[in-house]
């Protein structure tokens, strides 16, 4: 449907095709921000707005749902709820990089006895429902002790338990050269110097894939955090939120959506930050696969 | 992750003499490398999937020493506890509704950006953001408000909240499923661009429709991405759970109408500590979701591509 006469011969005509993609594309864009912008939006309404408006722009900005909000829940303040969520994330994430790209490298570059069928059980784990092994896996930390500390959300995590990452940097490691590790072979590097100087330092995007995968998941995780930990003042942003669940009344919206919004701030700026290594990481998770 | 990847791995490199020693060395080496994976794979997958087995013919509860049942708790799962069924029944029809839903919204909206020329980098992103923050308690609570009484949803259209009615709550959990449809579209976009463009050449001067050139051509070529798609959200789907919770306060309500398996499995294994039970049920969801895969699998033989087979 584009128009046949342009005007001059320089300039395109307008493409009413292209017109109306974008308008769609914004549309929806507008319908898919709202729950965000009502997330902001109510975050700073007084209490008696929340309700029955259908106005989004608050009548006047209550800050001190914030205030509320960072005094936490529980007498544990927000600023030790965001350490704790940190720690745990934080630990994950250094857990993940370490231990999947050793794993990785040692499917994707190095050959010994059963490599395709543990190659082939790697993979089928990715799709083993988490809540298969969970209640052996609390057992097990029970018998260890471990509960209610920030062990069995940690550890499993430097034991190469999340094998999508593995399977994303394997994928990653086999594009590479291997003229590489030959050169490197040549000058009497080991498996292990090759590793360190020559691979690891070229696998650096899928490791900061993993690293911020591995970091919003985490932070995200529920369930895993709902089973191990119960002391208030060990509890993390997303369980302090769940106490908010049991309260239906609305007089808790403003404080309740003000730390949501804390909660959801560093997803945020870390999707802001790399975009670019989350969208390339996804995509390629189903292409080279 | 796909049939052909699989294989190709399986075979491995062929075009390689090494030398006997270094070959040793080498295969020791990768032990190393390996001994983290293996020892997780084997204390935390493979031990307690053995361990979950013995204890779900059990009457285990965390704090006596558990007692062999024989199979009464898979017989008490399947006759006498009827909201169990109600669970199985409320996990069937999320991951039927929302499954479908959102893959159709994301291959429209990839088809869409496909075309783009300017833009389509801002909203690729700007699509994929909910997949991030969705799984969030933040964004569960959100929705729980957005679709009560009195709030938007109640407001634009007058339906009431839909989360307090048994037959619409599901339907709010599974907008925000589809909501999050950004991940699978980014995959199905990735997929779109390895497509050759001489086959829309070709067939535009045969004289193709658009529609003709989609399902000759675009359909095909993608199915391999269509079926991961596929497999990878409906095994994520059989496993929500933070939704849920959120919706219905950890309960399942109303009426048992957002009584996910997993919400479920987690009230009788850590709410009543029927770990035995719920050892049970973590099973038969194993064997269930390894079922609907096969059967994917199965399918995927008459309806998915692989360029590789034939030839281009």
């Amino acid at each position: 449907m584009t128009t046949t006469t342009p005007t001059t011969v320089a300039r395109k005509p307008l493409d009413w095709r292209r017109v109306a993609l974008h308008a769609g594309c914004l549309a929806a864009l507008l319908v898919m921000l709202y729950p965000l912008a009502w997330l902001l939006a109510t975050s700073v309404k007084p209490a008696d707005e929340v309700i029955a408006s259908l106005n989004l722009l608050p009548g006047k900005l209550e800050w001190s749902n914030y205030e509320t909000a960072l005094d936490g829940v529980n007498d544990v303040s927000v600023t030790r709820l965001l350490t704790n969520s940190l720690l745990i994330a934080g630990g994950a994430v250094i857990g993940n990089v370490i231990s999947c790209s050793l794993a990785a490298y040692a499917f994707a570059r190095l050959r010994f006895r059963f490599r395709g069928p543990l190659f082939a059980f790697m993979i089928a784990t990715i799709m083993l429902p988490h809540h298969a092994v969970l209640i052996p896996q609390y057992i097990i930390f029970n018998q260890l002790g471990m509960v209610n500390t920030y062990w069995p959300l940690i550890l499993p995590k430097f034991l190469a338990t999340e094998a999508f990452f593995v399977f994303l940097i394997v994928q990653f490691m086999r594009g590479l050269p291997r003229e590489l590790e030959e050169a490197a072979r040549i000058d009497g590097c080991g498996p292990f110097r090759s590793f360190f100087s020559v691979i690891l330092p070229l696998t650096r995007p899928a490791l900061i894939t993993t690293a911020i995968f591995t970091f919003i998941w985490t932070w995200n995780d529920f369930f895993t955090q709902l089973i191990y930990l119960f002391s208030p003042e060990k509890f993390t942003l997303t369980l302090a939120l769940r106490s908010f669940v049991d309260a239906s009344s609305t007089s808790a919206f403003g404080p309740m959506f003000a730390m949501s919004v804390i909660a959801l701030l560093p997803i945020v700026l870390f999707f802001l930050a790399f975009q670019r290594f989350l969208v390339e990481g996804m995509a390629n998770s189903g292409i080279k696969g | 992750m796909t049939t052909t990847q699989t294989q190709a791995a399986v075979r491995g490199p062929k075009a390689e003499v090494p030398q006997k020693p270094v070959r040793r060395r080498r295969e020791g080496a990768a032990w190393v490398f390996l001994s983290p994976w293996v020892l997780g794979a084997c204390v935390l997958t493979l031990l307690p999937m053995a361990v979950s087995l013995y204890l779900s013919f059990t009457d285990y509860d965390l704090f006596n020493a558990p007692n062999w049942v024989g199979l009464r708790n898979y017989t008490q799962m399947f006759t006498e506890d009827p909201r169990y069924w109600r669970s199985v029944g409320a996990t069937l029809t999320y991951v039927v509704i929302a499954v479908p839903l959102q893959l159709a919204l994301a291959l429209v909206v990839a088809l869409a950006l496909k075309g783009m020329k300017r833009g389509r980098a801002f909203y690729r992103s700007a699509f994929y953001a909910p997949s991030l923050l969705g799984a969030s308690m933040s964004i569960a609570l959100v929705w729980r408000a957005i679709f009560n009484d009195g709030g938007t949803v109640d407001n634009l259209f007058g339906t009431g909240g839909w989360v307090n009615k048994p037959g619409w709550a599901l339907f709010a959990v599974a907008l925000l499923t589809v909501w999050q449809f950004g991940a699978p579209m980014v995959i199905f976009l990735a997929g779109l661009q390895q497509i050759p463009g001489e086959l829309y050449e070709a067939a535009e001067v045969d004289g193709a429709s658009r529609w003709r050139q989609f399902l000759s051509i675009t359909v095909p070529m993608l199915s391999p991405v269509i079926f991961f798609n596929l497999v990878l959200q409906t095994i994520q789907a059989f496993q929500v759970f933070t939704p849920a919770f959120a919706v219905s306060a950890g309960k399942g309500g109303p009426a048992d109408s957002t009584l996910f398996y997993t919400l479920y499995l987690y009230d009788r294994g850590f709410v009543a500590s029927h770990m035995g039970y719920a050892s049970a049920m973590a099973w038969v969801l194993l064997i269930a979701i390894g079922a609907v895969t096969a059967v994917l699998f199965r399918t995927s033989r008459s309806w998915v591509f692989y360029a590789s087979e034939g030839d281009r």
